[in-house]
């Protein structure tokens, strides 16, 4: 979760829903094509901040009542309470779980034992989808083989760990506490435990060269995970690279070198049998059959619902997203009385909903419904003559064009927001 | 001591031998405002709880800019052993721009006070307005301000401005405008000094416009020294320029807010109004007389307003174009110096070309265009006139390079400018170096003290109205002071250069330049072009070219990468919102054939980095 959170309305102490996106959901269940919905739960402790992260983590073991380590899980298990109550009070039909994903922070901080809890008491609310995806985030020193067999054991199906590097130079730049040694002894207990893994890697570190990328990229594919993310490093302002980059004490990233790497590592996953299904992620799946790509994510950019607890968590219902309050200590304290969590609330409208949809849709494999940007205030009618250009430039796939999806090309893919900003003529 | 005057004379019935008319020369920040403001106070005109600091300076932008624009004259009453006198103080602006209305105000007065900083010493702007007013035979009384300032040295300025007026340095009176100190004894000295006004009560009537005032709810006001007869309310008035009747509704004096009198009698100063709305119509300089009885001569000096600079000034919201314009309209009504004419620039759009006094007054303009109007404008790099002949021998006059003539030149013409700077001896090198660099002669120099010296030099007025104020005070720790007035034209070696993006021209860019210089302005402009536009999806060449000869160039690459690596559930909101914030800044986008520039690049491109007093807005 980034902790610079949105603008919006303040959000309603009772935490229902309002009417129109419940009936949303109601309409799409009614037409068969019913809206899927998961659980995300943030867990937000860390040992080290490391320098690049703007996520809303702290490293304090105690934040205050309901906020250190140890009572965290009570404590977001209540909110897992209050979201059940407001879901069924806004008169939202009961959904089973489609997928639940733990991140943060560092979610296996806490003891697996309070993550299998938290997860448990989501089962009994709500109940799980046959097969259901349940991943936990990891580092790879922060497991050992007795925690990841009881998490398999607890439910979950998934661990997806913050590799980063291969390279030592490079994980010191970024602050990781790990060892590249690390990696693999997490990797084969995961799989002891017969729990799918991902692996996240960053590139455009500063001092990282190609060939350190290629290092690591190759030690990944070595490790045969299930699934591969890999994120150019973006410098965010608030955090202490952005201060040092501004101080110029570090050279801010290249986007030139950042092209190169992703290029790369198309290739090496691509010959290692990863397929791209989104602009950085990367699934074994050799048969094309949507294996092992991380449907929770997925559900993200497919426009799906999902509840996201705990402090600085974002939710999404049917067209309406709401963010609950950062601190944790704060966060707590308006569970404690009763208060929902969160702390703004928006509605985006008809041009901010095609926005979001265009610009979640063309970063993705499946491609964006073409007929989506009939919506737009001219019928579509700009928006096609752009389609025919970005063709004829190779960022979009003809083929996939002709057929009705706006799919990137691997050129396309690394020009992303240009073609949004093209398609909805700006 | 003296005290107030308790019989002040009558305006329209004063004996011109209890007149006396006189303004303060002084550079800005030597506290002339603030003296003047308090001889309000001691005269008792302005009472304590009305004042407000720098009263006279009426404009918000005069007030924080600490210094006057447009000049006002304020009749103050005082008495000198029992007899009661009247004292027309007549401000004046304090600069360079403005020289001509410092003449006309010069003109309207027998005296005058010099006032120097006791910390800071005489300015070259004072120093060419001295020697304006002892032209004018004006009596002269030396007054250093600012005594009370720990950092003051009034022996070593009073020595100095003792030498150049030859005088006793002991005759150098010592104020101080913020306590009061010694203000009453300049007030005597003021009616001790300053020689009574002279003129024939019987002949004609005639007066002399040295102020013109558009005040929205009295249309124009005219500020005038009355030199023969008398101007009476009610009655038929010619300006003696352009032979406009008008028929005078109000006549009377400023004491400083306006007091309608029974007119105004040989050696008054005061106002009329006429319901004129603008001020061309009222000009500085000309001659009013009376209708019925006109008089066969003017009082001579009149000249018309004649810009020196000239910048395009363009809305950054093209829908502003109609606001820019309505704004013009209204300043014009109260500025008899500014002319636009309308403009279009392929980079900025539709906006105006116009013509200035000079930078300050540039600046001026365009704050109160912003300020009052609330215009967010972008001003393109300011330019003399050139004359070019071409090869077939006919004649154009260029006030922005994109007139400039295409095909083979026969001679081009620069205005020069008489350039007086004032410096530390020190800096003699420097400021020497300076000058020789932007094609300047010199024409002399003279200690004005054992540490100071003036500097004469003949130079370019191009070279004045680019970055040249903002090096000086660099190079001489901010210590130059400048001054210059227009001087002739020659024959010069200038070439236009021009910027092209992707191989289109972009005429806001476009500069006249020496030859020597055209090869730094290209690499300059490409280089700071390179850092200010976004890399595009195709390649970007930028070059500088005279004529079809580029040279210099930079390219910027396309862009490899734009896309955000993650879109989670929370970043989904804060991408769009950014996404969101890019179709706003769209709206900004100029386009340039196929090349998208940010308004940003084209104002960051057109303004200097320099800061100072007198701003040039120029290429750097």
């Amino acid at each position: 979760m980034p902790a610079i959170l949105p603008d919006g309305d303040p959000a309603p102490a009772h935490g229902r829903l309002p009417s129109s996106a419940v009936q949303q959901v109601k309409d799409a269940e009614a037409s068969g094509s019913a809206r899927t919905f998961s659980l995300y739960v943030h867990v937000p402790f860390c040992t080290v901040r490391c320098g690049y992260c703007d996520f809303n983590t702290y490293t304090a073991e105690d934040l205050g009542p309901g906020a250190s380590r140890t009572s965290y899980a009570g404590t977001v298990t209540g909110e897992l309470d209050f979201a059940a109550e407001a879901l069924s009070g806004s008169g939202v039909p009961d959904r089973t779980l489609h997928t639940v994903f733990f991140g943060g922070g560092t979610p296996t901080l806490l003891p697996a034992s309070d993550l299998v809890s938290i997860l448990g008491r989501a089962r009994e609310l709500w109940g799980f989808e046959p097969g259901a995806e349940i991943t936990t985030e990891a580092n790879p020193d922060s497991v050992t083989r007795e925690s990841l067999q009881e998490l398999a054991e607890g439910g979950f199906t998934r661990v997806s760990f913050g590799m980063q590097s291969a390279v030592p130079h490079v994980l010191a730049t970024l602050e990781r506490t790990h060892r590249p040694e690390n990696v693999p002894a997490a990797v084969g207990w995961a799989r002891e435990a017969g729990l799918e893994v991902s692996l996240d890697l960053i590139y455009g570190t500063p001092g990282e060269s190609l060939a350190d990328w290629r290092t690591s990229v190759e030690a990944a594919v070595a490790l045969e995970p299930d699934h591969v993310s890999a994120y150019s490093l973006i410098v965010e302002e608030g955090t202490k690279f952005g201060a040092q980059v501004s101080r110029g004490v570090v050279p801010d990233v290249d986007p030139d070198d950042q092209a190169d790497k992703y290029l790369l590592t198309e290739e090496l996953l691509g010959a290692a049998g990863f397929r791209w299904y989104e602009v950085s992620n990367w699934a074994r799946d050799l048969e094309g059959a949507g294996v092992h790509q991380a449907r929770h994510n997925l559900a993200y950019w497919r426009d799906q619902d999902w509840w996201g607890a705990g402090p600085g968590a974002h939710s999404h219902v049917a067209g309406v997203r709401w963010w609950n309050a950062k601190h944790p200590a704060a966060y707590a304290q308006r569970l404690a009385t009763g208060v929902s969590p969160a702390v703004g609330r928006e509605t985006p409208d008809a041009d901010a909903r095609l926005l979001e949809q265009v610009m979640l849709g063309v970063r993705l494999a499946e491609g964006l419904d073409a007929s989506v940007l009939d919506q737009a205030p001219d019928g579509g009618q700009s928006a096609r003559q752009q389609i025919a250009a970005l063709i004829g430039e190779g960022l979009l796939d003809g083929r996939a064009a002709l057929a009705g999806r706006l799919v990137p090309t691997l050129q396309g893919r690394l020009l992303d927001d240009a073609i949004v900003r093209r398609l909805l003529g700006f | 001591m003296s005290p107030m005057a308790r019989n002040a004379p009558v305006p329209s019935a004063t004996d011109p031998a209890v007149i006396r008319n006189f303004c303060i020369i002084a550079h800005i920040d030597h506290g002339k405002s603030t003296l003047a403001d308090r001889m309000l106070q001691s005269t008792g005109v302005v009472q304590p709880r009305d004042m407000k600091a720098q009263y006279l300076d009426r404009m918000d932008i005069e007030r924080e800019r600490g210094i006057t624009i447009k000049s006002q004259a304020v009749r103050m009453p005082w008495e000198v052993d029992g007899t009661a006198y009247a004292l027309n103080m007549i401000d004046t602006p304090g600069h360079v721009d403005f020289t001509y209305e410092v003449s006309r105000s010069l003109a309207a007065c027998e005296g005058a006070i010099l006032l120097v900083d006791a910390a800071q010493g005489i300015e070259a702007q004072t120093l060419a307005n001295l020697y304006l007013a002892m032209e004018n035979d004006l009596a002269i009384i030396p007054v250093l301000n600012k005594i009370d300032l720990p950092a003051a040295d009034p022996d070593r300025y009073a020595k100095e401005i003792a030498g150049l007026i030859g005088c006793e340095p002991e005759e150098v009176l010592r104020v101080s405008g913020k306590t009061g100190v010694g203000v009453e004894e300049l007030l005597d000295k003021v009616v001790a000094t300053i020689p009574a006004p002279q003129g024939d009560a019987s002949a004609p009537a005639r007066a002399m416009i040295f102020d013109s005032v558009y005040d929205t709810y009295r249309g124009v006001v005219t500020y005038v020294r009355v030199v023969d007869g008398k101007l009476h309310p009610r009655e038929k008035i010619v300006m003696m320029s352009t032979g406009a009747t008008h028929e005078l509704l109000e006549i009377g004096v400023s004491a400083p807010e306006p007091v309608p009198s029974q007119g105004l009698s040989v050696g008054e100063v005061g106002y009329l109004i006429t319901g004129v709305k603008d001020v061309r119509q009222s000009k500085v300089g000309d001659t009013v007389t009376n209708f019925a009885k006109p008089a066969s001569e003017n009082i001579g000096g009149y000249e018309d307003p004649k810009p020196m600079v000239f910048s395009g000034l363009y809305p950054i919201d093209g829908s502003d174009y109609p606001v820019l314009r309505d704004a013009l309209d209204k300043l014009k009504l109260n500025d008899a110096a500014l002319i636009y004419e309308p403009e279009t620039s392929v980079a900025l759009g539709f906006g105006f070309r116009v013509g200035f006094l000079g930078l300050l007054h540039l600046e001026i303009v365009r704050e109160r265009l912003e300020r009052e109007f609330n215009l967010d404008l972008i001003s393109t790099a300011p330019n003399v006139v050139y004359e070019v002949t071409t090869e077939d021998r006919s004649v154009v006059t260029v006030t922005n390079p994109s007139e400039f003539p295409e095909g083979k030149i026969h001679e081009i013409r620069e205005p020069m400018a008489s350039a007086t700077v004032i410096v530390p001896a020190e800096f003699i090198g420097a400021v020497m170096e300076l000058c020789q660099s932007k094609r300047g002669q010199m024409r002399g120099m003279d200690y004005l003290s054992e540490e100071r010296v003036e500097i004469r030099y003949w130079i370019p007025l191009a070279e004045i109205v680019f970055d040249f104020f903002d090096q000086l005070k660099s190079r001489t720790k901010g210590y130059a002071s400048l001054d210059w007035k227009a001087d002739g034209e020659q024959a010069s070696d200038l070439v236009k250069v021009d910027i092209l993006l992707q191989g289109e021209a972009v005429d806001a860019f476009s500069a006249i330049t020496h030859r020597d210089s055209a090869y730094s302005y290209g690499v300059m402009m490409t280089g700071k072009l390179k850092e200010l536009i976004p890399r595009q999806q195709f390649e970007v060449p930028i070059q500088a070219a005279i004529g079809s000869r580029v040279i210099a160039r930079e390219n910027i690459r396309a862009i490899r990468k734009d896309v955000l690596a993650k879109c989670y559930g929370g970043d989904i909101s804060r991408k769009r919102k950014l996404l969101e914030k890019q179709k706003e800044g769209k709206k900004r986008m100029k386009m340039v054939g196929r090349v998208e520039v940010p308004q940003e690049a084209f104002i960051a491109a057109l303004s200097s980095d320099g800061a100072g007093g007198e701003k040039s807005g120029a290429k750097k």
